[in-house]
């Protein structure tokens, strides 16, 4: 079965954006990336869309069709919703179609707005992706959530929070050379150990920022890209989604990602690779803890082993395995529902050489992008690679 | 949802930890899990029995939380856990402790509070 190629990719400037309405911003990303495709708006078949929060930061429901308004394509479209998976899934689906002969050409993307609302509301906003009987009434965040599994990692395999700033230290770096990332400044690790605390052990370089920005990407078939001479080197080689309970206390394990563990397995099994082809990749780091697990679920690291990858410089862009070169959600910045698909653009730019760090890997031919919902209650792993 | 609706089941629970009668459901192959379930997720038996909740639980993890939501905003700092009751854990706020004291594997009892920024109920641990 043909893998879908990337025709093209568009993502905004990550940031504070309030006055920027969510078509708008999707506006700006869509019409990149099919500018950058080469692919006439008529020939696109469908739009698959994320969006977690619209109803709650901007009264806006029902926002795929409105997206496929905003940028010029009258074709069916679809939003998807897995918290801050959602354009993960949106990934997933657009996948499918293409390999099921569906489809020829897909935008496929996501957007959000949440600096518009406040802080307060968008973290009682991002609170809703967890149990809200058994979550949320208990005073949980998503910062607090992540926090427990932190405190758990830390009590089963040891590590600590200065492990964790290294991660943070890490990213900022990464992201000083991305235009398109939200923060673009250095700290330090004392920085990081000093910051306020959130919810402890986490502090405030531990969390991604509240993000406004969108997303999108224009995947096609082999025959399309050949008919239309295309330039499309990336493929899709492998999709894979896992799920888990929804609330951290129906889980067994508060120190592991099974929905991660489950959906690269998938993914791997898809594209024929193991976790050792794996060159590049770009994980879920809405938190500190959140990169060391996906890191760990992905079977780039042991389990007990991934606290340490950023502390001994592995995981940097000068590491074996460099993760977060886009600055990740932590510094690039974290509008939920495009994430996924940024995610994806940062990986194909990064193995076509065109992304500002690409040199980290100039004989890269692989990467992955893992992208979680929720506490990982959803997650979905893609793996990209070069094919000439 | 309305101020005045209950949340079924969920709120029924509630009723019985306030009662002193606290309970889980719980299939044949003991899985556990807190109402409302129609289905055991594990194994997938739809015949779950109401079991007595143990008396305390010891804590699985915990953080204290001093950005909150606006329901809990008067409440900050406050320190939020999972505790592990043996065949289910439960989250709930933890009170009667400084923040600062708070530890993993630490004994509690299970009761029925309030949130100070709303006055809605919220299930709450104090150390046995």
């Amino acid at each position: 079965m043909p893998d879908p190629r990337i025709a093209g990719a568009g993502v905004t400037q990550f940031g504070k954006h309030p006055e920027r309405t969510g078509r708008d911003l999707f506006a700006d990303a869509g019409l990149e990336a099919l500018d950058q495709s080469g692919v006439e708006p008529e020939d696109v078949d469908a739009l698959y869309y994320g969006n977690f929060m619209g109803e709650l930061a901007e009264h806006q429901g029902h926002q795929g069709p409105l997206m496929a308004e905003a940028i010029g394509i009258d074709a069916p479209a679809t939003r998807l919703e897995a918290a801050c998976a959602s354009a993960g899934a949106a990934v997933r689906e657009a996948v499918k179609t293409l390999r099921n002969g569906e489809s020829e050409v897909v935008v496929v993307g996501g957007a959000e707005r949440m600096t518009n609302i406040g802080t307060a509301a968008a973290t009682d906003a991002l609170a809703i992706a967890a149990d809200d009987l058994y979550e949320v009434r208990a005073g949980m965040t998503f910062p607090g959530a992540y926090a427990l599994m932190a405190r758990a990692y830390f009590a089963e395999y040891g590590g600590s929070h200065e492990d964790l700033g290294h991660v943070a230290v890490k990213n900022h770096e990464h992201a000083l050379v991305n235009d398109h990332a939200q923060i673009q400044s250095e700290i330090t690790l004392d920085e990081a150990m000093e910051a306020p605390t959130i919810a402890a052990p986490l502090g405030l370089y531990d969390s991604c920022p509240i993000t406004d920005g969108a997303a999108a990407a224009v995947l096609t078939t082999e025959e399309y890209a050949a008919e239309h001479d295309l330039d499309a080197p990336v493929v899709i080689s492998g999709s894979g989604q896992g799920g888990d309970n929804l609330a951290l206390q129906d889980r067994p394990h508060l120190a592991r990602t099974p929905a991660a563990e489950k959906a690269a397995e998938e993914a791997y099994a898809d594209a024929g690779i193991e976790a050792g082809d794996v060159d590049v990749a770009e994980v879920h780091d809405c938190f500190t803890i959140a990169e060391v697990l996906a890191i760990e679920s992905l079977g780039l690291f042991d389990p007990g082993e991934g606290i340490h990858a950023a502390t001994e410089g592995v995981t940097t862009r000068h590491g074996e395995m460099p993760v977060n070169l886009s600055g990740g959600l932590k510094a690039k910045g974290h509008p939920v529902g495009a994430t996924g698909v940024a995610q994806l653009a940062t990986i194909a730019w990064v193995l076509d050489g065109t992304h500002p760090r690409a040199d980290a890997v100039p004989d890269g031919r692989v990467g992955v992008a893992h992208n979680a919902g929720g506490t990982v209650a959803s997650t979905t792993v893609h793996v990209l690679e070069v094919r000439e | 949802m309305t101020e005045t609706s209950r949340n079924g089941e969920y709120d029924d629970w509630l009723d019985s930890i306030e009662a002193g009668e606290g309970y889980y459901v719980e299939c044949d192959e003991g899985h556990g899990w807190l109402p409302p379930r129609r289905v055991c997720p594990d194994c997938g038996s739809r015949e779950l029995r109401e079991e007595p909740l143990p008396d305390s639980g010891e804590i699985a993890t915990h953080t204290t939380i001093t950005v909150a939501t606006p329901q809990f905003e008067d409440d900050a700092p406050y320190v939020t856990a999972i505790a592990d009751f043996g065949p289910v854990s439960v989250t709930g706020l933890v009170r009667g402790v400084d923040p600062e004291d708070v530890s993993m594997a630490d004994v509690v009892g299970i009761e029925v509070g309030e949130r100070e920024t709303t006055g809605e109920r919220a299930v709450v641990f104090r150390p046995r």
